[in-house]
């Protein structure tokens, strides 16, 4: 069966690896990746701890899916209290090192403790130890330490997962970035790793994964691959453009954050979309665009490989700059752009650069510019604080330096890193950070989208697009009724499928039956759609339960003002607010949660809790 | 009609779907590491390379072998390895100028692409059509129909 059936624990305070059995009931009830992490969590720490303690814990967990030839089977989760908020996280990652950690013969690491000085952990099949990293590779970006560790073993095909400087300078937002530019990216898993003096896990695998049902299993990834390949949108739409044409859908329809959310739509768009990235420059007759490419297993292949002008301003003189790295998508380029309101591709390109290089998460970092940004503007800060550079919307430079300062933990940077909501506390303007739970937002307005903005305040590790999935609904209806069921739904659902090690896009293509049999063939038992989705709701309930623990309550489920006070000023909202008041107690009642917003003593019977 | 395996590195978006449908088909897991097709990954250029055995006519590995344990498969004209003659002393490894035929630790034997006996499943799995599997005179005409193209078009 697809599951190795071992955990690797590492007690970095005693310096420690050891081999323990995977608890397969728990895999059966949690399935794997998002949920079996959080059940594991939930059991092993103390939702209350302080994140960034030692009494934390960071966990790397694989699905029964990840290394197995099922489309898009490479994904691992990170599960662990978060440093941005302190909700529970659970940030999901593509590339390759999921894959090759499950071939190495491990499902899941769990890491306790804090090492009394900087160490990376080396896997090689069976064998596993923490080495140092102090004079090595910490201090080191992630480039570097991808560079150096495959250099010192000796191994080309060595994966690794790293943070780079604001991980270990504790930057709220601070991600994991494995191979290279994919990154379980959001809630500050890397600040929790570089609290425990971390620096990197380097995996190598020559294991493999065996399947329950080989004929089965092979039979069932043919048909989904196919019908991946076939559907519109995973099958020409993602792997030509990525996800960048979105921001002309999210613009037009006046649900794209600009300006830290002052606007909805963005003028620039055109010159940040899809079509700007595959136009040749003017400067060099080259476009930024080079080609897609897949993560592991995946037969989407949405990624962007890009090449900046290598005369831009940003990187003029910069040769590491000059080749081929991870470009923008729809994330990325709603926050480093119009949420900053800067229009310049080779910019933007520029500061995803560097939250690869230095393990930085994209969304969290643009947030946090144009809440700067508007306290810059407003008066709140002026220059003494932020070193001479005019942090106005629209400033390129100041989204360049602000990247710079950040990555580095210098000046400016380092009350950059503190994220939006403690960078707008500590200058007296709570109302200019656009989070939930201490989380900055993805990039659609919750005032058009309804939907989404129910689903930001109930997502359970703070404002996230990917915790529900309600962008056709809300784009086909403005008004906030029925948003209640989409959001509960699609919760449940994106909370099984961020359990199997695939991607959340297959959804757009596969049914819930598809990854019944996929799981089925693979894993052995018996699998079904229904069984899923109970899964699925049953690790929302067991996250929300960490999160009461954790000392949330309804009045969490929120957002800012802005969105719930002030009306859009254009688009399809226009002049609209989100009605949360009236989502909220029928999303409860949907949910069977008390009103205030605890799971009910029959809801948890009923899911085993 | 004589077949072989045509690669364009162009298409490839470095998936490993190639790697996985080798090993499950050689080995019966999934496990990229005894894939005997492997994809090199270019960061810097922004390229990915999937690579094999071009099964030579006049073949070093097959000279190499002081076993006689190479032989030619009959119905595909691939180069394969006989586990029961091989003794696993590499030479063929030291022999081969690409590095296509390579040791596996496990086995002791030394492993290559067999054409898995006339259906590669890597040409099977490749979602993107990276990896053909075409008449070995004519492995050149996709790229010789692309530049006939131009030609026609500059005129």
């Amino acid at each position: 069966m697809s599951w190795c059936g071992k955990i690797l624990r590492v007690d970095l305070t005693a310096g420690r690896c050891s081999a323990e059995p995977m608890n397969t009931e728990w895999a059966g009830l949690y399935l794997g990746q998002r949920g079996l992490g959080t059940k594991y969590l939930f059991e092993e720490v103390d939702p209350a701890v302080d994140s960034l303690s030692p009494a934390n814990k960071l966990i790397f967990v694989t699905g029964p899916l990840t290394g197995t030839a099922a489309s898009t089977g490479g994904r691992y989760s990170v599960v662990t209290k978060g440093a941005l908020g302190g909700a529970i996280a659970a940030s999901n990652s593509g590339g390759h090192w999921g894959a090759e950690l499950k071939f190495a013969g491990w499902d899941m690491i769990i890491l306790e403790g804090r090492s009394p000085e900087p160490v990376y952990l080396s896997i090689r099949d069976e064998t596993a130890e923490l080495l140092p990293a102090g004079g090595f590779v910490w201090g080191k970006s992630v480039w570097e330490t991808d560079a150096a560790l495959k250099a010192r073993h000796q191994e080309p095909q060595l994966r690794i997962a790293a943070i780079g400087a604001a991980g270990e300078n504790l930057v709220r937002y601070a991600c994991i970035v494995n191979d290279l530019d994919r990154a379980p990216g959001r809630s500050g898993v890397g600040a929790v790793m570089g609290s425990k003096n971390l620096k990197a896990i380097a995996v190598r695998g020559t294991r493999g994964v065996r399947i329950a049902d080989p004929e089965a299993f092979f039979a069932a990834s043919r048909i989904c691959n196919a019908k991946i390949a076939a559907h519109e949108w995973t099958g020409r739409a993602l792997p030509t453009y990525g996800t960048l044409p979105m921001i002309d859908v999210t613009n037009e329809h006046g649900s794209l954050p600009t300006r830290n959310n002052r606007d909805v739509q963005f003028e620039g768009t055109g010159r940040i979309n899809a079509l700007a990235m595959h136009a040749r420059r003017a400067t060099d007759g080259k476009s930024n665009f080079v080609r897609n490419k897949g993560c592991f297993g995946c037969t989407i292949a949405c990624g962007r490989v890009v090449k900046m002008d290598p005369g831009h301003f940003s990187v003029k003189d910069k040769g590491r700059y000059h080749g081929a790295g991870g470009g923008l998508e729809y994330e990325a380029a709603f926050s480093l752009g119009a949420m900053t309101g800067v229009d310049d591709l080779e910019a933007c390109t520029y500061a995803n650069y560097l939250c690869n290089e230095h393990g930085m998460d994209p969304i969290s970092f643009g947030v946090v510019v144009a809440a700067a940004m508007e306290l810059y503007e407003t008066g709140a800060i002026g220059d003494a604080v932020t070193g001479n550079v005019r942090f106005r919307f629209g400033s390129a430079e100041a989204l360049c330096v602000a990247a710079e300062l950040t990555g580095a933990g210098t000046d400016f940077g380092r009350d950059l890193g503190l994220g939006a909501k403690r960078l707008c506390d500590k200058y007296g303007h709570p109302e200019f950070a656009m989070v939930v739970k201490g989380q900055e937002f993805p990039g659609y307005d919750a005032r058009a989208m309804q939907g989404m903005g129910l689903a930001y305040a109930t997502s359970n590790r703070g404002a996230c697009h990917m915790r529900a999935s309600p962008f056709a609904d809300d784009f086909a209806r403005i008004t906030p009724d029925g948003k209640a069921e989409v959001v509960k739904r699609t919760q449940d659902e994106l909370s099984a499928i961020d359990s199997t090690g695939l991607c959340a896009f297959t959804s757009a293509a596969l049914s819930f039956e598809d990854y019944a049999a996929l799981i089925g063939a693979a894993c052995g038992g018996t699998w079904s759609a229904e069984r899923l989705l109970e899964i699925g709701e049953r690790v929302w309930n067991l996250e929300r339960q960490f999160n009461l623990a954790a000392g949330f309550t309804r009045a969490d489920d929120t957002l800012p003002d802005r969105c719930l006070k002030t009306p859009a000023p254009s688009g399809r909202g226009s002049g609209r607010v989100c009605e949360l008041d009236s989502m909220l107690p029928e999303y409860y009642r949907l949910r069977g949660w008390t009103e205030d917003g605890r799971p009910s003593d029959e809801t948890l019977t009923r899911l085993a809790l | 009609m004589l077949r072989a395996l045509a690669i364009a590195p162009e298409k490839c978006t470095g998936c490993l779907q190639c790697e996985m449908a080798c090993s499950f088909r050689s080995e019966g897991v999934y496990n990229p590491a005894r894939s005997r097709i492997k994809v090199f990954t270019f960061h810097e250029e922004g390229r990915f390379v999937p690579y094999s055995c071009t099964q030579c006519a006049d073949a070093w590995c097959v000279l190499a072998c002081p076993v006689a344990a190479i032989a030619i498969d009959p119905a595909t004209a691939a180069r394969t390895v006989d586990a029961n003659r091989c003794v696993g002393c590499r030479v063929c490894t030291m022999a081969c100028p690409f590095g296509t035929i390579n040791y596996n630790a496990t086995t002791g034997k030394a492993m290559k692409c067999d054409l898995c006996g006339g259906e590669p499943a890597c040409v099977a799995a490749c979602p993107t059509g990276a990896i053909v599997f075409v008449d070995a005179e004519a492995g050149g005409y996709w790229k010789m129909r692309a530049w006939a193209s131009r030609t026609g078009a500059a005129i």
